[in-house]
């Protein structure tokens, strides 16, 4: 137990220690409850596993039954995965260049000292955070006739940029004045002062905020797949899923699946990373 | 702006469609995500690895993927429901990760002392939560919360990709018949999202400022 329930020295803060009743009482309780929850994980992998008959007659063989899993033998449909995988990283790798660009563009603007520049600023940037990502893809697509690549890395970039701008904004009010008194005295423009003193302590303090953001901006790549962009998901689950008939639906699912939680689950370690690096 | 008087009653049954799902799936999500934070926190560890494994199993999964997992994957296996409900199944299971994180975050953020201070003072076990750790947990969980349903708001537009004709599907398709007047359709339906998310967002920033308690 973390947090509220124990002290520093391990005991227990909100209720008294436990007794050698309690104790096993709740030994017991634990013993239970783990084959409670593994036998219902068991089940649900054993019904998924039995034929199945549809409503029309035609009996499908279970999920696990080795004729749905070998297509992962096949070199072709790894090599599709791939150019899949490479399609969103490339999405997302453009996007996150932009967002990080335009993210200190708007916080420049937003944290301007002109009410003429801070106030439409703000404006646009409460717009572009309060809408939905994939309706500005749809917006970008339709308005400018972009094509679908260019539609969701500026529809991420915006929205992301955005976000992070509001982030760097935030570190910069966090900092303390003197930083900024400090180089204005030295006879830098307020202009310089903002962008060599001030923004790199901005940008250090909110890297994890950031980092955290790009997670996000990589797991959104896949709306690409309802603006028709041919990322991880569209050549999976359309693509291929077409081609190699239903049958093969549920292990391509598991299969992006798996590349997914990987992918993030590495990048999401590199900002805990970052964060504790601090 | 004559394309969006024209058809305000097929722009208002998208936003009613939103808001439906909005409602479900973050009642529901609160529900799902109250069970695994407290499971989350719980003293036995089967408990504690489940909700783990589900935190950062779903969390990493992009909600495009869930929401094509119900409704074209799960009606194989015979959960063949209207795209709605399964819409809202979606978007519940991929909400409830980040509520049961902002709950856990806001309960452990409450410092230990506090709770040590409410014991010796000779509080109960009830009376230490209830009174105590309670009140101050709920100030900090609030404003995140909030935030966690402005993004639930926006990822009802991802439902619009697997036929639900909520607001974004109304805009797609009224953006497609109206070729001429593309960017008044497509701010005609931002300006519905911004009508709940703004709001919201004004609400977190008032809450988080007013319950601020400087430590």
């Amino acid at each position: 137990m973390d947090g509220v329930a124990m002290s520093a020295s391990g005991a227990p803060v909100l209720f008294d220690a436990p007794g050698p009743r309690a104790r096993r009482r709740s030994r017991i309780a634990s013993v239970v409850v783990s084959l409670v929850v593994l036998g219902g994980l068991g089940l649900v992998v054993y019904i998924l596993g039995q034929p199945r008959e549809t409503s029309g007659g035609v009996t499908l063989t279970g999920l696990w039954h080795p004729s749905r899993w070998d297509v992962v033998t096949n070199p072709d449909l790894w090599e599709l995965i791939g150019q899949g995988v490479l399609n969103t990283l490339k999405a997302a790798a453009a996007a996150a260049v932009l967002a990080l660009i335009l993210g200190v563009v708007f916080a420049l603007l937003r944290s301007a000292r002109t009410p003429w520049v801070r106030i439409p600023s703000m404006v646009v940037l409460e717009f572009l955070r309060g809408m939905p990502v994939l309706l500005m893809m749809l917006f970008i697509l339709l308005a400018f006739s972009s094509g679908a690549y260019l539609a969701v890395v500026l529809g991420l970039g915006l929205y992301n940029g955005a976000i992070i701008g509001e982030a760097l904004r935030a570190g910069i009010s966090s900092l303390p004045k003197g930083q900024r008194e400090a180089g204005l005295s030295i006879g830098l423009t307020p202009f310089v002062t903002r962008m060599v003193i001030e923004f790199p302590q901005a940008f250090k303090q909110m890297l994890p905020i950031i980092v955290a953001q790009l997670v996000v901006l990589l797991k959104d790549t896949s709306l690409g797949f309802i603006v028709g962009y041919p990322e991880l998901i569209r050549t999976t689950m359309n693509n291929l899923g077409n081609a190699l008939g239903n049958k093969y639906l549920f292990t391509l699912f598991v299969i992006t699946l798996v590349i997914y939680v990987v992918m993030n689950l590495i990048l999401s370690a590199f900002a805990r990373w970052l964060a504790k690096r601090r | 702006m004559n394309v969006i008087i024209d058809n305000l009653d097929r722009y208002l049954s998208g936003f009613g469609l939103t808001l439906q799902l909005f409602l479900v799936a973050a009642v529901a999500a609160l529900i799902i995500g109250t069970i695994i934070a407290v499971m989350r926190i719980s003293p036995v560890a089967a408990l504690r690895v489940f909700a783990t494994v589900y935190t950062e199993l779903v969390r990493n999964t992009p909600l495009t993927l869930i929401l094509f997992f119900f409704a074209f994957v799960a009606p194989q296996l015979g959960l063949g429901l209207d795209y709605k409900f399964l819409a809202m199944i979606g978007l519940s299971l991929y909400t409830s990760p980040f509520v049961a994180e902002a709950l856990r975050s806001g309960v452990n953020g409450v410092p230990i002392g506090q709770a040590e201070a409410a014991r010796s003072v000779g509080l109960g076990f009830s009376q230490t939560v209830v009174h105590v750790v309670l009140p101050q947990a709920v100030r900090m969980t609030v404003p995140p919360l909030i935030n966690v349903m402005i993004a639930l708001v926006k990822n009802t537009s991802v439902a619009g990709g697997f036929f639900v004709a909520e607001l974004f599907t109304i805009g797609k398709e009224l953006a497609n018949a109206n070729g001429n007047a593309v960017i008044a359709v497509l701010l005609g339906v931002a300006t519905f999202y911004l009508l709940i998310t703004i709001p919201l967002g004004i609400l977190a920033g008032f809450l988080e400022k007013k319950w601020m308690v400087s430590r």
